[in-house]
């Protein structure tokens, strides 16, 4: 009793020091992309097109092209010198980029330098973030009973999800809670707060850091060495001998490009829906995400717990499909519950008097008139609408469709739109729960933190990163349909689904010794 | 069921190539559209990071229409000895 009491309560040491690491990184990471409108306001102003390119790559580099190379750099480096310092590296490599973006003087103080430095420093996260998840799931899952794997490594999986929650809690909070006047608060969070996040993170990397250096090797990492049996190349055992590579192929095409488009879009494609195209306003199209991530996240361990009975095939599956059968709903009653143009004139109250904004347009004798009204509908969603009138230099006055913006949802509405990202959520806790342990079966201990961390930063960075992006520019290139850009994450899951199906099997690996 | 992954195997190995190719055409009317630098960059970034994807996409199906993946292998043994 005393022995199993033991080895539990090292596996819990274990998962706690590897999940807080991991989960201080993904916080690490989302700030940026949370903060990207203000941080492009400081770094790289609209008007200088050089700034504004470094943006760009800014936004797609470090998240698409330089994780997977962070997964074969420290990938490598894993299997090489060991799980426990690969994973430690990429800590105060991530911990100590994320402190010193808010450290980094605005474009105004310091010119050119300011959004170079930001660019390097983003490049060095997404090149940590993706040496840190291999790491991390290959040394808890080394440490866990064989019956019990999915169970325990589905604590790692909690933390990208947790990540993102405790990232949207701390923006909120600090642009909430820099002044009395709420107005004042968001301007001097805009100003200089939004450094408050990036550099807070720097304690709770100091102690995690402390934890880790406390912890031991993975003893099978560790027995591999005292064996002389690591590897000298774990990059072309990876990648270049044929029964490797397949495998890798088939954990990318049948498992993790599926997960990816998945996990992304029941949260980030989730809250740019909510925000852009329903146009809900900026608090609550975060605070409906932040309750629906902390309903839903026990289920990461539900999942990865049951798989560890049932296979964990058919659960990553079974998200899937749920993804390819409910999302088109699901985003039809977004916008169904916020869809003000079907609304009849007697179903809306106006709140105050309406704003009128006259200005002179440039190079005409045009002039632009604004109107902004604050509105009611019949089922208690406020929103303003902003009538764009154009009054030509002949007299004729055309006018614009009016805009209906910063949607403030009654409790009801709010709930509704809760409990449909809560459903999402639940899709990517069924195909992200078990994922890890599935992963770590796959390969052999000597080369497993390179060969699984490449096909996850693939799927996961690449194919899910990029459904926001693409889903939005899908709409921009098809505008008649508000939900064609779910077409993305659909087709990519589709197609990950029907060779899950047929390639994958479900066994679960007795043995993770070898 | 092996006979069917050995087919499908053909339609993963055209997946790749044809994905890329939709990919060039809709970024080639996007950069005429819009022929800013930002645009050249989306695009380009797309391009590049999705062409060795769907070269892999390519071997994925050469393995699966051979018939690597009739019998997966159940220890990392087996797979060294592949």
């Amino acid at each position: 009793m005393t022995e199993i009491n033991k080895e539990t309560k090292g596996i819990w040491k274990v998962i706690g020091a590897s999940s807080v690491g991991t989960l201080i990184e993904w916080y690490d990471f989302y700030i940026f992309g949370s903060l990207a409108t203000v941080i492009a306001n400081q770094f790289f102003p609209k008007t200088n097109p050089t700034a504004a390119l470094l943006s760009t790559l800014a936004t797609f580099a470090a998240g698409f092209i330089v994780r997977p190379f962070g997964a074969l750099v420290f990938g490598r480096l894993g299997d090489l010198i060991g799980r426990k310092y690969t994973f430690l590296l990429t800590l105060i490599l991530m911990g100590g980029s994320t402190f010193a973006i808010g450290l980094v003087p605005s474009y105004e103080s310091i010119g050119f330098a300011a959004p170079i430095i930001v660019l390097l420093l983003r490049l060095l996260q997404g090149l940590a973030l993706g040496g840190e998840y291999g790491g991390a799931a290959t040394y808890v899952a080394e440490h866990a009973p064989p019956d019990r794997r999915g169970y325990f490594t589905s604590w790692i999986q909690t933390t990208a999800t947790l990540g993102l929650f405790v990232s949207l809690g701390v923006i909120l909070l600090t642009r909430h809670s820099l002044d009395i006047d709420q107005q004042k608060s968001i301007a001097k969070f805009n100003d200089w707060g939004w450094r408050i996040p990036f550099l807070v993170s720097i304690l709770l990397v100091i102690v995690s850091i402390y934890i880790r250096l406390k912890m031991k090797e993975s003893p099978l990492f560790s027995k591999l060495k005292s064996e002389g049996k690591i590897s000298i190349n774990p990059l072309k055992e990876s990648f270049v001998h044929r029964g490797n590579l397949k495998m890798v192929l088939l954990a990318l095409f049948g498992a993790t490009m599926g997960q990816g488009v998945i996990w992304y879009t029941g949260q980030f494609y989730a809250q740019s829906f909510i925000e852009n195209v329903c146009k809900v306003d900026f608090d609550q199209s975060r605070t409906i995400i932040i309750w629906a991530i902390l309903f839903a996240t026990p289920f990461f361990v539900v999942f990865g717990s049951w798989s560890d009975r049932v296979g964990r095939k058919w659960i990553m599956m079974a998200g899937m499909l749920a993804g390819i059968l409910f999302y088109r709903p699901i985003y039809q009653q977004f916008v169904t519950l916020t869809d003000i143009d079907s609304l009849k004139t007697s179903q809306v109250t106006s709140v105050g008097e309406p704003v009128l904004k006259r200005e002179l347009l440039k190079a005409s004798s045009d002039s632009l008139i604004t109107t902004t009204r604050l509105n009611i509908s019949a089922d208690g969603i406020s929103y303003k609408e902003v009538n764009t009138d154009t009054l030509h230099a002949s007299g004729k006055i055309s006018s614009a469709k009016p805009l209906y913006t910063e949607k403030k949802l009654p409790a009801p509405v709010y709930w509704k739109f809760v409990l449909l990202v809560f459903v999402q959520i639940i899709f990517v806790t069924m195909v992200y729960g078990p994922i890890a342990a599935f992963l770590v079966e796959m390969f052999p201990t000597k080369i497993r933190y390179t060969s699984m961390s490449l096909p996850y930063h693939v799927g996961n960075g690449v194919f899910g990163g990029l459904t926001p992006f693409i889903a939005t520019l899908l709409t921009t290139i098809y505008t008649g349909d508000k939900l064609v850009g779910l077409w993305y994450p659909i087709g990519i899951a589709a197609v990950c689904l029907m060779i899950g199906l047929l390639y994958v099997n479900n066994r679960i690996d007795p043995d993770v010794n070898d | 069921m092996n006979k069917l992954k050995r087919i499908l195997g053909i339609i993963w190995m055209v997946l790749g190539p044809l994905a890329i190719f939709y990919l060039v055409r809709v970024a080639l009317n996007e950069v005429a559209k819009k022929p800013v630098i930002d645009t050249w960059i989306q695009w380009g970034v797309f391009i590049v990071i999705f062409i060795p994807i769907a070269f892999g996409m390519v071997i994925f199906g050469y393995f699966a229409w051979r018939g690597e993946y009739d019998h997966l292998p159940e220890s990392s043994v087996e797979i060294e000895d592949d």
